[in-house]
């Protein structure tokens, strides 16, 4: 293990951490199915391979903990898909707490933490009262015309699907089919997708005698109700034979009735010819797509990450291009001007090209994260005892990995208060007319730059009388205050440390989790989070974030000697500057925007500067918005716009406010980004007491 | 061959394996072990995938786990016993030990040996340098 390169370890963690995800949709897809009768063979198969695989994987790696629990539950499941043991629902629970077991095991075998694992000998516990699988039973005799050669080959799995759908009385079909090498993948899609409206495919078989070294002939091995004629009208093709296996004449050992009365096997059918296609193939949409197909590539973020940066700097030169080309112009070479020009105009649409491919390549869909919080969703509403309802949609929004990355944590957050806190228990519910579950809406969709998402429930609400109550006796407002309070800004306690949180500790949210750290994490990834509630009715919070971390558009503006830049995202109009505009209002200054109050922020006495020239009584103002809140930031001047990479502030850094990061100018030097809606936040709070008390400094 | 050099022996192997981290096992195993300039290894990610690669060149070593979807590795070995082009390459078995029965299936259809996961690096290299110095000294 030692000589193992780090790069083999990643490959493994990251593995693992797909093989366990994908375990988790595989249950819930079972769990769905499973209340509708037979559970799924192929589910069930599924869930054993990766349990069995995620033993492996642990053995060769190393990661003794992970390797033994897998070993547990592949015992578990091969019992449950060789038809051993029933899935019930108890055994459904066991298999879901394993999930979250396994999520922290790995997790352990990553850092190197050797402690006892509190969870993990709890899921022992429950295994062990399960119980284990009860003897397998004998299984009918096989007695099918199937050669030798083909039995020999089927896994101890495949053999047993085979004994079950025999003992389903299903027939036996074998599809020889040839296909081209080099278009095997679309073609098998095609054949398994029209085999599978007919039965199950217990395997694969090469034959080895193709006509030519481009070809491939395949014998699968196919179980069906369905009789050889409609089998061959479905199927038969120029390159597909269907042939039925016969039964032999000897009886089962377990006589169906139709055995009985006959008193002999079915009739032997004849091999038959080859036939071809009827008309042409319907190309048939696939349900679950085939890993052993699959077209994508792993790719570590950290690569990608690198691009950007090459991109970043391309773009550096792109511009010194353009301002190469109109010194050369104002030097009167115009031809040679012009050349450059095209030049730049080709260089720039295809670099933004590049940019927008590699920002692509870095999207993932929600629906990753979603899917994880369904479990959670599913798990807390047990411990609870509250019936709910989670409704997804907009999974398919996408957005930065590094985004997704950060948002699990706190939409888990937001979904446990809304269980444990807003939705009330049935009986109140029901008093007051709603249906006794609960529901929980996730909500994500696309707006403009931004990616948004809703975290809604239809409980209580939120409680604005208590709130502010609350807030008065942890001294974070002053009664005075109290009056002053629109009803935005009371609900907005809610964010405030101390407020979300229960009075006494509940088993599964402890005392609950501060909104307020919900906030500080959203506000990491560059988000703003709002809430919405009614009485009685229900609570929506929404989150507004960027679609990506990475590249931005972005005002590029002067202060003094400082360049600073401004996401364009939040920028709605910039405007001339004269010092003869601004008012005092309550304190505050404003100027006159078409008719409205726009309360202004020079940047040189937020920041602090010091001025080198004397202050300009000229400049400009750059009006940005978050919302329906708005704010004019006073420059001295505009550059216009560019496009930038945002870089992390480092740690010691990321802790003032302000600031969304830093952006290398061309000159190497570097400017900073502004948090438009911190500083939005920090100039528009009511008074300058809540201001002080909310714990807003200068940056 | 009257060149001046020796030509080197480099083992071509095959590693058809459905899960991607332990093909990387596989790989890094092998290269640091023989040298990344003594030892070409194929990555195949199933059965179907080490039938499209195996018509391109001659491996010297196809090394497949048992139990992958659709095709297995049961059938991919005898696929390569009754294949006249590859029927003279040495297949190694790996798979999870709790199948006794696909065990003795796979050396009946003619593998060659079988690693039982989890197997060392030193178990794994001691087995295909066995394999691979047969398969010099026995061939062309």
């Amino acid at each position: 293990m030692a000589e193992l390169t780090d790069k083999a370890r990643e490959e493994f963690f990251s593995e693992a951490s797909d093989i366990i995800e994908a375990f988790s949709r595989n249950l819930l897809l079972l769990e769905g199915a499973g209340r509708e009768g037979e559970p799924d063979p192929a589910l069930v198969n599924e869930a054993f391979r990766a349990v069995h695989t995620l033993k492996g994987l642990a053995g060769l790696f190393g990661a003794v903990r992970l390797g033994t629990l897998s070993h547990r539950l592949e015992d578990l499941l091969d019992a449950l898909r060789l038809g051993r043991r029933e899935l019930t629902s108890e055994v459904l629970d066991v298999l879901f707490a394993a999930v979250d077991v396994f999520t922290v095991v790995l997790e352990a075998e990553r850092t190197g933490e050797k402690e006892t694992l509190p969870a993990l000998e709890a899921l022992y516990t429950e295994l062990e009262r399960i119980g284990t699988a009860e003897p397998a039973d004998a299984g009918g005799v096989l007695d099918y015309e199937l050669d030798a050669g083909m039995l020999a080959v089927l896994t101890e799995y495949e053999e047993h699907r085979l004994h079950a759908n025999i003992q389903q009385n299903m027939r036996l079909y074998r599809l020889r089919v040839q296909f081209d090498l080099a278009s095997i993948d679309k073609s098998l899609d095609e054949i398994k997708d029209r085999a599978r409206q007919h039965g199950e495919i217990i395997t694969y078989l090469p034959t080895g005698s193709a006509a030519s070294a481009d070809r491939i002939e395949l014998d699968i091995l196919l179980a069906s109700k369905s009789d050889l004629a409609t089998l061959i009208g479905a199927l038969g093709a120029d390159n597909v034979v269907v042939e039925e296996i016969p039964r032999k004449r000897r009886s089962l050992d377990r006589p169906t009735p139709a055995e009985a009365t006959t008193g002999a096997a079915a009739p032997r059918e004849e091999s038959s010819t080859p036939l071809t296609a009827p008309g042409e193939r319907a190309l048939m949409d696939r349900e679950r797509s085939l890993k052993s197909l699959t077209q994508t590539v792993r790719v570590d973020i950290r690569r990608l990450d690198h691009l950007m940066n090459i991109v970043g700097e391309l773009n550096i030169v792109r511009s010194s291009l353009s301002r190469l080309s109109d010194r050369v112009r104002s030097e009167g070479q115009r031809a040679l001007a012009a050349e450059l020009t095209r030049l730049h105009r080709a260089f720039d649409r295809r670099l933004s090209e590049m940019q927008e491919g590699i920002l692509e390549v870095r999207m993932v869909p929600l629906g990753q994260v979603f899917e994880r919080l369904a479990r959670v969703a599913r798990q807390i509403s047990r411990e609870l005892d509250k019936e709910i309802r989670l409704v997804i949609t907009g999974a398919e929004t996408e957005i930065d990995k590094l985004i997704v990355e950060e948002l699990s944590d706190p939409l888990m957050h937001m979904i446990r208060n809304a269980i444990d806190h807003g939705i009330e228990p049935k009986e109140q519910r029901s008093a007051v007319g709603k249906p006794e579950a609960g529901t929980i809406a996730l909500n994500a969709y696309q707006k403009g730059s931004h990616v948004m998402i809703e975290v809604e429930d239809d409980g209580r609400g939120i409680d604005e009388t208590s709130l502010v109550n609350k807030a008065l006796k942890l001294g974070l407002i002053e009664s005075s205050d109290v009056e002053q309070l629109t009803r935005e800004e009371a609900l907005g306690l809610v964010f405030l440390p101390g407020l979300s949180t229960r009075e006494t500790a509940s088993d599964v949210s402890g005392r609950g989790v501060g909104m307020d750290i919900v906030k500080t994490n959203i506000a990491k990834i560059g988000g703003v989070i709002d809430v919405h509630s009614e009485s009685g009715i229900g609570t929506k919070m929404t989150i507004t974030l960027p679609i990506t971390l990475a590249i931005v558009s972005a005002l590029m503006v002067r202060v003094s000697t400082h360049v600073f830049a401004v996401p364009l995202a939040t920028v709605s109009e910039a405007l001339n500057f004269d010092r003869e505009m601004v008012r005092t209002v309550d304190g505050r200054e404003v100027i006159t925007l078409r008719g409205s109050t726009l309360p202004i922020c020079r940047l040189e006495r937020m920041f602090e500067l010091e001025r080198t020239d004397s202050a300009p009584t000229r400049g400009f103002v750059v009006v940005v918005a978050l919302g329906t809140r708005r704010l004019g930031l006073v420059v001295d001047h505009l550059f216009g716009q560019e496009d930038i990479v945002i870089k992390p502030l480092g740690k010691s850094l990321s802790r003032v406010r302000g600031f969304a990061g830093a952006t290398e100018l061309g000159d190497q030097r570097v400017g900073l980004v502004l948090d438009t809606a911190a500083l939005i936040e920090e100039v528009l709070s009511s008074s300058d007491g809540v201001r002080e008390r909310l714990g807003v400094t200068h940056a | 061959m009257s060149s001046s050099r020796p030509v080197r022996f480099m083992p071509r192997v095959l590693v058809v394996e459905d899960s991607f981290s332990t093909r990387g096992f596989v790989r890094a195993t092998l290269e640091s072990g023989f040298g990344p300039e003594s030892i070409e290894v194929v990555e195949a990610e199933s059965g179907f995938d080490a039938l499209r690669l195996l018509p391109r060149g001659s491996y010297d070593l196809v090394i497949t786990d048992i139990n992958m979807p659709d095709i297995n590795g049961l059938e991919l070995v005898q696929f390569i016993r009754q294949s006249d082009r590859h029927r003279g390459t040495r297949v190694v078995l790996i798979s999870t030990q709790s199948s006794e029965r696909d065990r003795a299936r796979g050396i009946a259809l003619g593998a060659d040996a079988y690693l039982a996961k989890p197997f060392t690096e030193e178990q794994l290299r001691a087995v295909v340098a066995e394999q691979l110095d047969g398969s010099r000294s026995g061939g062309s």
